[in-house]
């Protein structure tokens, strides 16, 4: 180290050296982190799907695939469907007002969430953190749910419980109900998923 | 250019040779400062086999996974069948793939146990608190890897665990979803994460883990290893002989060199012994859901994280609203705690109350999801704060208040079961325990400035306690 006092001006030139490098350096980060990016390809594999729900009788469900998601496709019976309002008081969100826009499309808003009462159709994928609950249609007691069970879905990684209209019990981690996606009915027995009347 | 030195008459090529090296580069020089003269305190236990003990499973993986790369396809439709194909087809792929498999197990064994030692002999304490976070960075390296390693055989673990863990960060406030997506590279799980995560896991980490290991090493030999007593052996004051060697010390090789030997041979036992004997180690080491195909539409019906993770990831589950509201009573009440009987002035207690006010406003405001990600995330990097934390006049449990024992048994323990109910599926009791463990956790930690200092203390002696046998 030498004592000689510092000589301002280099030490300026010295340091827009060093900002104009750490720039270039930044800037050539850039492309580097937008790789990460999901490609073009992934993003053309979005469009939406159809599904024929005639062979699907009370009680039952399906799963159509749809932006690589499990989206389900559940037939509920007349006893179900009118057991949905029982519950709103252990639920988070009974009338879907959080989030509506991402969660709940317009004609979903409704007790039973669903365009039909009867038929509801659900991203199978939780909330919390993106597992897919289990159907857990058999009311009552079981292992890992509460006595009074309505029937619903289990997320076997944290625990989190959902009605049979996708809507979170209330104290658990999931903060929300499960999507509805974007969805319309084509004819009286075919659905088209990830597409409605308004786009 | 520095002089250059002359080998003695009559030397040996080998000599020779040496000096020509040493010449050149400072072999020699490295070899007497980090082997040969390193001078380590004679009475070592059996808790100082782990630090070389990882260094060895270190390299265990390293090489086992250079082998394993060249039969692994990393790609969604091929991955599953490439692993299998390593374990059915290649001679003796079956070996190098539970080689990796319990390494992978063992190097967490053998790093839980070492951070054990740091804990109860005060070796993070000044002024070894740059080993101490170089080891934690290394901890924190080594999650990472083994999170990332275990996408790769794409199974149905492979594929939920990552799908989880992933989502953790979809639940960091506003930029959440598309950190989510910039890590996944795709709107699910999918080929671009598996790719990524192998470029991760046997590239970039595993460089960023080797640079680590040589800083944590580095750093131990400019300030000289702990022992069991937390004497120094190598200040102004200790003894030393006429060479300036610390009496209380032994030069690493042979005398230490020697005993990691036969650290090294007992591990083996244990490590064969179960890579031949049980891989799996009953689901806990490899589980049984990950010798299925990944399916993206079928979560299975029970998933847990591998055994290391779990007592974190207990932590993270705990994280109820529930649980964000006794979080915001307790730091509400720190903060009244302080104002009256802190020791700071106004001005400082006033900017706790506020700080408290800040964060409670925090809790309600963002999901119990986020916290949750908030306490794991807080459970590995408050580990960093230890060496501030610990105000003790002591730096080994040797000489600590009796009580002090039982508080780090307490500690174990309760991580010990926060990590049973972390593989456990989810119940109404485990939560409960499990919320009342993440408390304790924390409060070992945020509570040592003040309970680390309470109780009689037992002189230290000036040497270390050694019995030659």
């Amino acid at each position: 180290m030498s004592n000689q006092p510092v000589d301002q001006s280099r030490r300026t030139w010295v340091t827009m050296a060093c900002a104009v490098g750490g720039a270039g350096g930044v800037a050539t980060a850039i492309p580097f982190v937008s790789t990460f990016q999901p490609s073009e390809r992934a993003r053309a594999a979005g469009a939406a799907v159809e599904a024929d729900i005639s062979a699907l009788k009370p009680g039952e469900m399906m799963t159509v695939e749809w932006r690589g998601k499990p989206v389900w496709i559940i037939k509920r019976t007349p006893e179900q469907v009118a057991g949905l309002s029982k519950i709103d008081g252990q639920l988070a969100d009974p009338k879907s007002e959080r989030k509506p826009g991402e969660l709940t499309p317009e004609y979903a808003r409704n007790e039973h969430r669903s365009i039909k009462p009867d038929v509801m159709i659900a991203v199978g994928i939780c909330t919390h953190l993106g597992c897919s609950p289990s159907s857990k249609f058999q009311a009552g007691a079981q292992p890992s749910l509460p006595d009074d069970w309505p029937g619903g879905f289990l997320c076997p990684c944290h625990g989190s419980t959902f009605d049979l209209a996708g809507r979170v019990f209330k104290n658990k981690p999931a903060p929300d109900n499960l999507e509805v996606p974007p969805h319309m009915y084509v004819s009286d027995t075919k659905l088209l998923i990830g597409e409605d009347k308004k786009a | 250019m520095a002089e250059m030195k002359q080998a003695p008459a009559g030397a040996s090529a080998g000599e020779k040779l040496l000096t020509w090296v040493d010449n050149r580069f400072p072999a020699t020089k490295l070899w007497n400062e980090h082997v040969g003269e390193y001078y380590a305190p004679k009475n070592f236990n059996f808790w100082y086999f782990f630090g070389s003990l990882a260094l060895l499973v270190l390299v265990i993986q390293i090489v086992t996974g250079i082998f394993l790369v060249m039969n692994y396809k990393p790609d969604a439709a091929l991955a599953f069948a490439s692993v299998e194909y390593i374990m059915r087809d290649v001679p003796w792929g079956w070996l190098i793939r539970y080689m990796h498999s319990t390494g992978a197990s063992a190097f967490f064994v053998v790093v839980y146990l070492h951070m054990y030692r740091g804990l109860i002999y005060g070796s993070y304490r000044t002024p070894r608190e740059l080993v101490w976070i170089f080891g934690c960075l290394i901890f924190l390296c080594l999650m990472a890897e083994a999170f990332m390693g275990y996408l790769l055989p794409w199974g149905q673990m492979s594929f939920w665990g990552a799908q989880v863990i992933i989502n953790l960060f979809a639940a960091v406030p506003f930029v959440g979803p598309d950190l989510a997506i910039l890590i996944r590279g795709d709107y699910v799980v999918g080929d671009a994460t598996l790719n990524r995560f192998f470029s991760l896991h046997v590239i970039a980490v595993p460089l960023v883990l080797l640079g680590l290991v040589v800083a944590h090493i580095i750093a131990l030999h400019e300030v000289g290893s702990n022992n069991p007593d937390g004497v120094e052996i190598k200040g102004p004051n200790a003894p030393k002989d006429a060479n300036g060697h610390p009496l209380d010390g032994v030069p690493f090789h042979p005398y230490y060199s020697v005993h990691d030997l036969l650290g090294v041979g007992g591990f083996l036992f244990i490590f064969t012994a179960v890579i031949f004997f049980m891989p799996e180690f009953g689901g806990y080491f490899l589980e049984y859901n990950n010798f299925i195909p990944a399916d993206p539409f079928k979560t299975p019906p029970h998933i847990a994280p591998v055994w290391y993770f779990t007592p974190f990831y207990s932590m993270l589950r705990a994280t109820t609203d529930d649980m964000v509201n006794v979080l915001a009573v307790i730091i509400g009440l720190g903060a009244v705690l302080n104002l009256v009987k802190g020791k700071g002035d106004g001005k400082t207690k006033v900017a706790g109350l506020v700080a408290a006010a800040v964060v409670i406003g925090l809790l309600k405001t963002f999901e119990a999801k986020f916290w949750g990600v908030a306490v794991m995330g807080g459970a590995v990097v408050i580990l960093a704060g230890l060496p501030w934390f610990d105000k003790s006049p002591v730096k080994s449990i040797r000489y600590r208040p009796g009580w002090h024992k039982i508080v780090y048994g307490v500690f174990v323990v309760n991580f010990v079961i926060l990590g049973y109910l972390g593989v456990q599926p989810p119940s109404e009791i485990g939560n409960l325990v499990s919320q009342v463990g993440t408390l304790l956790y924390f409060g070992f930690f945020v509570l040592m400035p003040f309970w680390s200092q309470i109780g009689t203390f037992k002189q230290v002696p000036d040497r270390v306690t050694f019995t030659p046998h």
